[in-house]
């Protein structure tokens, strides 16, 4: 789950890591109101879960309170990548002698954390390890032994500091990380970390993104609504417990398993088709997460015909039958249907089926193949 | 022979009261899986299927004799499960739970390489040797015993080819369920070295899909060492959209990392041959074992 900005800027904060300040504007009037607060000059920002934002437009400058309220009214009527902006963070600008990079992620191949500082901080880090890796340090944190107030320090002095600075900027450190880990952070990341004229640390922008799987430890952020950053069919399918992703084709996809629906997808760009989604109904699903997930695909307008591929380990082919048949019923499905269907409970499942009149087939490719011609012949 | 499990593969099952902890242990059991104990704090005194419950896996491993655990329980315990199994000198423990947080996936990862065990998952099917041991939730019926290695980072998938391979006699040595998580004991190279080894194994299927830099490694491993194996390679998500993540905890592409083409391409210039599509899988085996 990706934080807005203000969000990760109370987590920071909370964690005394110094962030600028600032306050959060739903509407023009709250912008006024904050902006009165402030000391110009200003910054407003859109909040949205969108990397990349400033380049989008999201962030402005201001002058006055009249600037800054403005500046909110404009970033209103916006939509940043397709998500329509529905806060705006208004904070005092800080004036930055240097823009540091400092930030803590997951390692999948050393399966530990690791720590990234660089001394050019304030564009993608990514870009700034492509053109001078040599400015990008790397720490990786052994999980049993942790990221210790003297690997902060190691770090600063790399960095190129001494002295009071190298304590303050290491304790900044330190605490990101207890922050990363206490928040269960895939990401945290503090970009620019700015150095002031007067010799201070200011975290100017942060993100962080909590694993999804640890939202239990997390409750604050259990209720938080989906809509904006994804689409109807994503906010209804998680409701569901199913994994959906939309896709800009017209071939619906329903199958059990990440990478079988994956192979699915392939398959039928394979052979000329173009699918509208991927849906994994996941392992054992029962008849009634069948009926949902058809539901779910079904909603998008652009789906002209439907594939779906079970190969049945813990999941019954005859709860799919059931689920299949409960849809058709409840939905009245006017478009055309492709259904594999082997494995546990097969034979039950096609007799299910055929009694209802619907056909199933053998081979996911043939299959494919079918439901691609099909489309075509439309 | 096969690798990891085996006939002298004795396991407890950790979570062995669940719906699914007791499902599969009965499962596991009709295929001649040594089950010797279960686990599940507070239910210990009772019977699961005829194996003996315990309160704590040190209770379990005074009573019976045993290297191995299958993990059932729930993602926000499982980490803590795994530990107990690792701490009482389990060597090999196969984590099926899906959903486990990264942050504990990391520490039980840490912890089993430090005292050098085997963690298989998690978020795995698990791991089956055909017809000798089976510890995981597999639909057994489709794996035959034979002289193919399987390496997979998913579950469906690696039964469609496994089928696939059994239809046309190509049995399997082992097959590994590497988990379809973001951080997992396994890699492809880890496995590969051990099929290197494995006399029984004669050719190595690799199933690997979208995220991560796992399948451009083993790529560089086959190279590097001219791998002595037949090597096929298939991999899901050709047209998986950037930044999203494809079901799996694991399966997202970051930015150009992680893509399809990326570990394809790997693979081609390593000299593996890459299937186009699942059934391809077993059709250049064939012709690979034959010449």
């Amino acid at each position: 789950m990706k934080l807005l900005e203000y969000e990760a800027k109370g987590v920071l904060a909370k964690y005394g890591i110094p962030t600028p300040k600032g306050g959060l504007a739903k509407n023009k009037a709250e912008a006024c109101e904050i902006a009165q607060t402030l000391r110009p000059p200003l910054v407003v920002k859109a909040q949205v879960p969108v990397a990349g934002r400033g380049k989008a437009g999201g962030i402005l400058f201001a002058d006055s309170v009249r600037e800054a309220e403005k500046a909110a009214e404009k970033l209103f009527s916006m939509q940043i990548r397709g998500i329509p902006v529905r806060s705006v963070w208004i904070e005092e600008k800080v004036n930055a002698q240097k823009e540091l990079y400092f930030g803590m992620t997951v390692d999948r191949l050393n399966k530990t954390y690791v720590i990234i500082g660089s001394t050019e901080g304030g564009m993608e880090i990514e870009e700034v390890a492509e053109k001078t890796p040599e400015k990008v340090l790397r720490f990786s944190i052994d999980p049993l032994h942790g990221f210790r107030s003297y690997h902060a320090r190691q770090i600063a002095k790399r960095m190129g500091y001494t002295g009071s600075k190298l304590s303050m900027l290491a304790n900044i450190f330190h605490n990101l990380y207890r922050a990363g880990v206490d928040y269960d952070a895939e990401l945290i990341e503090m970009n620019p970390l700015a150095e002031t004229f007067e010799g201070n640390f200011v975290a100017v922008d942060a993100r962080i993104i909590v694993d999804d799987n640890a939202l239990f430890r997390h409750p604050e952020y259990k209720d938080r609504p989906l809509e904006g950053e994804f689409s109807p069919q994503e906010v209804e399918a998680a409701k569901n417990d199913l994994a959906y992703v939309k896709l800009d084709g017209e071939i619906g996809v329903i199958g059990n398993g990440a990478g079988l629906v994956m192979a699915t997808l392939d398959a039928i760009y394979l052979y000329g088709g173009k699918p509208a989604n991927f849906l994994d109904v996941g392992g054992g699903a029962p008849s009634e997460k069948i009926a949902a997930a058809l539901r779910i695909v079904l909603s998008d307008p652009n789906v002209k015909a439907l594939f779906i591929n079970i190969l049945g380990g813990i999941t019954r082919c005859d709860e799919v039958a059931k689920g299949i048949l409960q849809a058709k019923d409840k939905l009245g499905i006017e478009k055309p249907m492709v259904i594999r269907l082997v494995g546990t409970n097969e034979e039950e499942g096609k007799r299910i089926l055929a009694e209802a009149g619907v056909q199933v087939l053998d081979s996911m490719e043939d299959a494919a193949r079918q439901v691609v011609e099909i489309v075509k012949r439309m | 022979m096969g690798i990891i499990v085996g006939k002298e593969t004795k396991a407890i099952v950790q979570g062995i009261t669940g719906a699914q902890g007791s499902f599969h242990t009965k499962l596991m059991l009709e295929y001649g899986t040594k089950i010797v104990a279960g686990v599940t704090p507070g239910k210990g005194g009772t019977t699961v299927h005829g194996i003996p419950v315990y309160d704590t896996v040190e209770e379990a491993l005074e009573r019976h004799e045993a290297n191995a655990s299958i993990i059932f329980v729930p993602a926000p315990f499982a980490a803590d499960a795994a530990l107990e199994a690792l701490e009482n000198g389990l060597k090999t423990v196969v984590i099926i739970t899906e959903h486990i947080p990264i942050k504990d996936a990391m520490n039980v990862m840490a912890y089993a390489r430090r005292v050098g065990a085997t963690v298989v998952g998690p978020n795995t099917p698990g791991i089956i040797t055909p017809g000798e041991c089976k510890l995981g939730i597999m639909p057994a019926h489709i794996f035959k015993p034979g002289i193919v290695g399987m390496i997979s980072r998913s579950g469906t998938l690696t039964y469609e080819i496994a089928a696939g391979l059994s239809k046309r006699q190509l049995g399997q040595s082992t097959c590994v369920g590497l988990g379809g998580d973001p951080i997992i004991g396994l890699n492809f190279v880890d496995v590969l070295k051990l099929f290197e080894k494995d006399a029984q194994t004669e050719a190595v299927a690799i199933i690997g899909e979208i995220g991560g830099n796992l399948e451009e490694l083993a790529a560089e491993y086959i190279a590097k060492e001219k791998y002595p194996k037949h090597v096929v390679a298939f991999v899901a998500g050709r047209t998986a959209p950037p930044g999203k993540r494809m079901g799996h905890a694991g399966a997202i592409i970051m930015g150009k990392a992680g893509t399809a083409e990326s570990k394809i391409e790997a693979f081609r210039k390593a000299g593996v041959e890459v299937a186009e599509k699942p059934s391809d899988v077993a059709f250049l085996l064939e012709k690979m074992i034959k010449r």
